[in-house]
């Protein structure tokens, strides 16, 4: 009965879709209609097929993995993509012949860049929680997810939002908001995805069979609800038209600005530090197969954790309009927030201890502890460029740039990649990974990689804060800005490099997961017939 | 008093408390006698139930 409900509701959306492209003012917003009419369609066929046939009860003995198996494939999917097109934008700013004259106003670097934030953050790294949050949900509950195929919801609401903002990237539909880049109806898309996946993870903890909430889930549950809080504040905005993508702020000046960078920093506390933390917190422990060090420590780490970053976000905004009191508060609490971030980080690495050997024998090891050792250096350098004296040096240059990736790519990278490591031998029920030595050699074409691109920008970041400051007796200025950009000419060519092996990285471990799942053996099933004595 | 003004008070005085308070609270509560027997038996739910779900409510102290 109900599928016949869905059926008409899929099909209005599509109506409706299809209206609004015809309608639509202007061409990102036409082509996200047709994106949306298509998905509707297709989405309804796949319910017609299954109207009318005898509903099968959900088995609730078993653990729901199709969707984590979906959600592997898009991590490893969109994270090469994204770093595909961060390569590609590397070489842009080193060549800018590389901004193709036939494609600008659609593949130039300002348009690509975006794309590249996007896809590994929101594609990449947001299908790697969605993924890890709900394998660790259920093992850590001992239930099964809640809400039937809700899931399911989520994980295709969510590649839809992946779709739209990406495409209307590309053709111009922009907030101009770093990292909440996609328009009002994306915004409202998301808010309903996000809605859904809060549901399925608070309806699972809430039947759980263990009584206590283990500490990863902690962890997720504040990176949903805080990513719903700061995504509503943040975008706030009126559309021009119902059948246009243009949407007007309703904050302006520096309360925009303000919330902006509240928004943007605890998008990186939220979504890529407490998320992420929460994989640490099960796959760690797992890999090592020893409990966390300090269960004690972790709790302190949560709390300490969320309860100082939220102040975070000022610090983006030292020597601008905002009062000196505000721009003082972010910085203090930056530098205090190191304290619960080491915490973790030691909480991390000490659960190794006693077993150190692993690092020698398990290349997935490794890889977790160069994560948290990523983490760690991240999270000293973060608090340092966050003191006003420090940032009149770095902001704005490509130190920034380098300080990010340290973070994105060595924390949020290798910790996602030792759980995919972890994940698809489980989930394909193989016996071991195809071949450890490729991960060997990805662990260290990333590892390489990630040096040589953060080298490479404290060099040019550095060398171009001291370039724009420089000032001869008289006080003039020495360089141009345009001496600046050539003298980084070289730095921009190693970084290139260093996101090539990073990107070549992942590539052999999609062929290694590939192959796991083609011709790594089974796993023994566990119930199977043994002989009479 | 502007809207504004008064938050403003609050915030710096009753909400800066609570919420110390309150921090200060975790971290008392954590060390709290007999914690450690509980933290140890809760560090252990990652490796209790990997191929399925329980069939039945578990208490933390049976183990």
């Amino acid at each position: 009965m109900s599928n016949y409900f869905k059926l008409i509701a899929l099909g209005l959306v599509a109506l409706l879709a299809m209206i609004a492209a015809n309608y639509g003012r202007d061409l990102a917003y036409q082509v996200n209609a047709i994106t949306v009419a298509l998905a509707a369609l297709i989405t309804f066929v796949y319910v017609l097929r299954r109207t009318g046939e005898p509903s099968v009860p959900t088995d609730q003995t078993r653990y729901l993995d199709g969707v984590v198996r979906y959600g592997v494939i898009a991590t490893a999917g969109w994270g090469v993509v994204g770093f595909l097109v961060g390569v590609i934008i590397a070489f842009q700013l080193a060549f800018p012949v590389l901004n193709l004259e036939w494609a600008q106003g659609y593949l130039n670097f300002g348009k690509l860049r975006p794309l590249h934030t996007s896809a590994v953050i929101f594609a990449f790294g947001g299908n790697a929680l969605l993924a890890t949050s709900f394998y660790v949900v259920q093992r850590t509950s001992a239930a099964r997810l809640w809400g039937g195929n809700l899931a399911w919801f989520v994980f295709w609401g969510y590649q839809l939002v992946i779709v739209l903002a990406a495409t209307g990237y590309i053709l111009g539909a922009t907030h101009g908001k770093e990292y909440a880049e996609p328009e009002w109806y994306v915004d409202l898309w998301l808010t309903i995805v996000w809605v859904a996946y809060l549901l399925v993870f608070m309806g699972t903890i809430m039947k759980r069979k263990e009584r206590h909430i283990y500490v990863a889930n902690w962890f997720y549950l504040s990176f949903i609800l805080t990513v719903a809080m700061l995504h509503i504040v943040n975008n706030i905005a009126i559309p021009v038209s119902i059948f246009g993508s243009k949407s007007v702020q309703v904050f302006s000046g520096v309360q925009d600005a303000m919330t902006q960078w509240w928004y943007g920093h605890n998008a990186v506390g939220f979504f890529l530090t407490a998320g992420f933390l929460g994989m640490m917190y099960y796959f760690v422990p797992k890999q090592a197969e020893r409990p966390v060090f300090s269960y004690k420590l972790s709790i302190i780490h949560f709390w300490a954790l969320i309860f100082l970053y939220i102040w975070a976000g000022p610090h983006h905004l030292h020597y601008t309009a905002l009062p000196d009191w505000a721009s003082t508060l972010g910085m203090v609490f930056s530098v205090v927030l190191w304290m619960p971030s080491w915490g973790g980080m030691i909480n991390g690495l000490m659960t190794l201890s006693g077993a150190w050997d692993k690092l020698r024998t398990d290349p997935i090891i490794r890889m977790m502890v160069i994560s948290i050792g990523f983490y760690g250096m991240s999270t000293f350098e973060g608090p340092m460029m966050s003191i006003r004296a420090v940032n009149s040096l770095s902001h704005y240059t490509d130190w920034t740039i380098g300080h990010v990736h340290s973070g994105a790519l060595g924390w949020n990278g290798m910790i996602t990649f030792g759980a995919l490591y972890f994940l698809v031998p489980k989930l394909w029920n193989r016996e071991r990974l195809y071949s450890l030595s490729l991960v060997s050699w990805h662990f260290w074409l990333a590892t390489i990689g990630i040096i040589l691109y953060a080298a490479s920008m404290w060099v040019t970041g550095i060398m171009e804060g001291l370039m724009w400051r420089e000032v001869d007796a008289n006080g003039f200025l020495v360089n141009s800005f345009a001496d600046t950009v050539g003298a980084k000419f070289p730095m921009y060519v190693v970084r290139g490099l260093g996101g090539l092996m990073f990107l070549s990285g992942a590539l052999i471990m999609c062929y290694n997961l590939w192959m796991t799942v083609r011709a790594a053996p089974r796993v023994e099933s566990a119930n199977h017939l043994v002989p009479a004595e | 008093m502007e809207t504004y003004s008064l938050l403003r008070e609050f915030a710096d005085s009753w909400v800066l408390l609570a919420l110390f308070a309150f921090f200060v609270g975790v971290i008392l509560f954590v060390m709290r006698p007999g914690s450690t027997k509980v933290y140890r038996d809760v560090a252990d739910i990652p490796f209790r139930h990997d191929e399925k779900p329980a069939l039945r409510e578990r208490d933390a102290q049976e183990a």
